[in-house]
């Protein structure tokens, strides 16, 4: 079972206590938006094999989003952080580094 | 590769058992192919045989990165109906259905089709509507199903418990015509007439990169050889969006796992398949006796093929108020696929940005039933540009906003 920290309760959540919320850090496009970029948001998906950033409601808990960095062959997790930013904060983004060196943050459209 | 017969069965039988063949070749990749058709699931497989078959275009490579039938092909369920509620989905999965009846004579390779019926329990009100609405749909689509009560469904499946206590059973949307067939044979028999039509089906061979000049494909580098091709069709269900990113492109599509179970083997004691969506679980007895069962899929992206395991008991303890006798049974295996989502729940057979590569996929938790119509439709749009039956499931319809939604036709993961 996967297992997450809440960053807000500070305390480990089996996925039975949480909610998936699907691929962070998605650039929002509205009114104004070219058709390709407004399916961009609503559909495409970077779908990886290997590192991702998602987001998760910590939902029979305190009920708080919250992201996470996993790896989604292996499952292990990198870390979690807040939902209040728009890209991974730099001790994630070190901490897949130092398991993955190949990785690298990438442009999310 | 000889014919498979009563005659050769009797034959061989006389001589020792000596002049079997292999079933399918084992070559040598060449430099260039017409065709290069990624990934040997029962997909792939098809779309290369009717590409022959029904085109003539024979020249014709199957790269598969495991073994043929590795994938969701061999880990299915296995269930075959084509009781959808939009057009565009009964044309073709009741084509796949239609093909089914008698695919192992044209295969020459016995796939096991076995027309138990499926049946689909509506225990709310709302089901009983949905399955009411879909019932009408299929009459004017020409798809035989039709709507039945509680006692005919206690009467066509007895281990059943239709009283409740939170779901009784309040009828059924029953396909006389859907049921079952061996996943492998399937894989296998394709695999098989693949290959005796000169076709080249290389296995432990991974694609690992689209070669395009000029926005046009003209090639894969693999993990045995750089390949030419002048079309490609990308065939690799939850590994899609990887190797669409090879391509440069994006899919609205995500990849989670799906589970299943099968319990020890019993005597036989159900002859139907039945779905029941509320409780969200779904069962059918297999040849070796053993209950199949077909279990949740993960809210969130992985490629693990093995699942996480609080769907098992999820699943488990929905059947066993419909069907309390599994309450006794000890399950012997569980696995997991790696099924490919659309947010309409419907497949993707299309054209791509890049010219020339062409995408067979999105066919989620419940592909395995359209395998013989995707392959004909798909090799007929790999050959001549477009096809009746994919027109309507192009990449194009999610910019479009012109949705086939079967999120309802296929509540249950199947
Ligand atoms: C547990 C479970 C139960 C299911 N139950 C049912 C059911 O009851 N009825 C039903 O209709 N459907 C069911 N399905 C869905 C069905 O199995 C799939 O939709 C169908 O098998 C997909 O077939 P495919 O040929 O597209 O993919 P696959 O059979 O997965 O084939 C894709 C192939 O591509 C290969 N590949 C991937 N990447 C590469 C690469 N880079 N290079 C070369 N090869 C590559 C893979 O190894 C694989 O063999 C179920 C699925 C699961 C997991
Ligand atoms: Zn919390």
């Amino acid at each position: 079972m996967l297992t997450l920290n809440c960053p807000y309760c500070g305390i480990d959540c089996d996925e039975t206590e949480l909610s998936p919320g699907g691929e962070a850090h998605l650039k929002r496009f509205g009114p104004g938006s070219t058709d390709e970029e407004f399916e961009g948001y609503l559909f495409m998906r970077e779908n990886p094999r290997g590192v991702h950033f998602e987001r998760w409601r910590h939902a029979y808990g305190c009920g708080k989003w919250f992201h996470a960095a996993r790896d989604t062959v292996t499952l292990e997790v990198f870390g979690t952080y807040s939902a209040q930013v728009f890209e991974p904060p730099k001790e994630i983004k070190d901490a897949i580094t130092a398991k993955r060196p190949e990785w690298s943050w990438r442009e999310f459209s | 590769m000889g014919r498979y017969s009563a005659f050769a069965v009797a034959r061989e039988a006389l001589r020792d058992h000596q002049g079997w063949t292999r079933a399918w070749d084992n070559p040598e990749p060449k430099n260039r192919y017409d065709v290069i058709i990624i990934g040997a699931g029962g997909h792939g497989l098809a779309t290369a045989y009717y590409l022959g078959k029904n085109h003539g275009i024979r020249n014709v490579a199957i790269l598969e990165k495991g073994w043929l039938g590795g994938g969701n092909t061999g880990r299915n369920t296995t269930i075959i109906r084509s009781n959808y509620l939009q057009d565009p989905s009964a044309a073709i999965y009741e084509k796949a259905r239609s093909l089914y009846e008698d695919l192992s004579q044209d295969l020459n390779y016995n796939v096991m089709f076995s027309p138990r019926g499926v049946m689909m329990l509506a225990q709310t009100e709302h089901e009983v509507r949905g399955y009411k609405r879909t019932a009408h749909a299929n009459a004017l689509q020409g798809v035989s199903t039709e709507y039945i009560g509680p006692a005919r469904v206690k009467q066509l499946c007895p281990i059943i418990e239709t009283r409740g206590p939170r779901y009784p059973v309040l009828g059924a949307l029953w396909q006389p015509r859907g049921g079952t067939a061996r996943h492998d044979a399937v894989a296998w028999g394709y695999a098989r007439k693949c290959s005796e039509m000169g076709m080249h089906v290389i296995q432990k061979c991974e694609v690992t990169g689209v070669r395009t000049e000029a926005g046009k494909v003209v090639g894969v580098t693999t993990s045995r050889s750089d390949i030419d091709c002048d079309k490609l069709g990308i065939v690799v269900a939850g590994h899609s969006g990887h190797v669409a990113d090879m391509a440069g492109f994006r899919l609205p599509i995500e990849s989670v796992a799906l589970q299943a179970l099968v319990s020890e083997p019993i005597k036989p004691c159900m002859d139907v398949v039945v779905m029941a969506n509320t409780v969200h679980g779904y069962m059918s007895q297999s040849d070796k006796g053993e209950m199949v069962i077909g279990g949740g899929a993960d809210g969130y992206n992985n490629y693990t093929q093995r699942g996480s395991f609080h769907h098992i008991e999820e699943t488990v303890r929905a059947l066993v108020e419909t069907f309390p006798m599994i309450s006794r049974l000890k399950m012997l295996r569980q696995w997991g696929g790696i099924v490919d989502m659309t947010g309409d729940r419907s497949p993707i057979l299309s054209k791509t940005p890049v010219e020339n590569v062409f995408i067979n996929c999105g066919w989620g938790t419940g592909g395995f039933k359209a395998i013989p119509g995707s392959g004909w439709g798909m090799a007929e749009l790999m050959a001549t540009g477009n096809s009746p039956l994919t027109d309507a499931f192009g990449l194009d319809r999610f910019r479009e906003g012109r949705f086939i939604d079967e999120s309802v036709a296929a509540g249950v993961a199947h």
